[in-house]
């Protein structure tokens, strides 16, 4: 979603007809939007490079943003969002893309099944200290995700006069949604690594083309229902990239029998 | 070698693993798709697939020049 540039728009709606409860449910939508994304770049990394540092780097992020939003508070909308997500969008698809390539070489060798016992360390996965390309990701997921939620309920609350109902509708987002991502993390990890480090390569370099590009000025179709065609677009790529070097015709590779 | 420096240099590792990896050229294209999108968008020109497009063929490179 855009930011705060496009809630000030919300006077259309009419400030005055605004009630608490369509401030709460309007925001709790808009921002489970963005705290979906935010639990999927989570999950995705903690599933492939471990959890330790997943939640570091995510605590760290939700703390910088805690202490952005008291330090800043409505002032928040003069944070330049746009930069923001130029640099962590170009970092994240060229970052994702490296896990994309991986990964097709990976389920074009091995298929999807056997490597979901691989441990982590065999991944070149840090095991002690702190893995920082699983902090970096997470971090990053978390702070841009939560600057804009934080862009909604600054947005809406103060234009709709009901700063409150904004931000209860915004933790609400937040606590159903990591409900649901903590739910979903049991499912993620019986996925087999190759096929994980191809998901979650898709996954980063969709989010990462989508906000680099939005970061530009230039609106996607659909807004953030693009998300979804990029991670369609990047799989079926995957799958036709997968099938070409199994056969051959891309590149030789040594397919497990 | 002081601990400063040996953090500065793992630190330059980290990023350059994090941004160019196993391949500079997947990470030049990023950025110079980003680039000629700008201009196509400021010449009023509609650019929003060739990030896509420009990822897909510098994997579809990558996997070509790697594979062999």
């Amino acid at each position: 979603m855009r930011d705060g540039a496009d809630a000030d728009a919300i006077p259309v709606l009419g400030a005055a007809a605004m009630s608490p409860t369509s401030v709460f449910v309007t925001t709790f939508l808009a921002a489970a939007v963005e705290v979906i994304e935010m639990v999927i770049i989570v999950v995705g990394v903690g599933s492939v490079r471990g959890w330790r540092s997943t939640w570091l780097g995510a605590g760290v992020g939700l703390v910088v943003l805690a202490l952005l939003v008291v330090i800043f508070g409505s002032a928040l909308r003069a944070v330049p969002l746009d930069a923001l997500r130029l640099v962590i969008g170009s970092l994240l698809v060229i970052f994702g893309l490296q896990w994309y390539r991986k990964g097709i070489r990976r389920v074009a060798v091995n298929g999807l099944r056997g490597m979901g016992e691989r441990p982590a360390s065999a991944e070149g996965v840090v095991t002690r200290g702190v893995d920082w390309t699983a902090f970096v990701l997470s971090f990053k997921g978390v702070l841009l995700e939560g600057l804009e939620v934080a862009f909604i309920v600054v947005s809406f609350g103060l234009t709709a006069q009901a700063l409150s109902s904004a931000a209860l509708g915004a933790a609400a987002a937040f606590v159903v949604v990591a409900s649901a991502g903590l739910l979903a993390r049991r499912l993620v990890q019986r996925i087999p690594r190759s096929a994980l480090q191809l998901l979650v390569g898709t996954l980063l370099s969709s989010f990462g083309t989508f906000w680099a590009v939005e970061s530009l000025g230039i609106a996607w179709p659909s807004d953030d229902a693009a998300i979804l065609g990029l991670v369609i677009w990047y799989g079926v790529a995957a799958a036709a990239y997968v099938v070409l070097l199994r056969r051959g015709r891309l590149a030789t590779v040594e397919v497990t029998p | 070698m002081s601990t400063l420096a040996r953090w500065l240099r793992a630190f330059g590792r980290f990023w350059y693993g994090f941004i160019i990896g196993d391949d500079w050229t997947v990470a030049a294209t990023v950025v110079a798709a980003l680039v000629v999108t700008w201009l196509l968008h400021l010449a009023d020109v509609e650019a929003w697939w060739l990030m896509p497009v420009a990822a897909v063929a510098a994997t579809g490179l990558n996997l070509r020049r790697t594979g062999r």
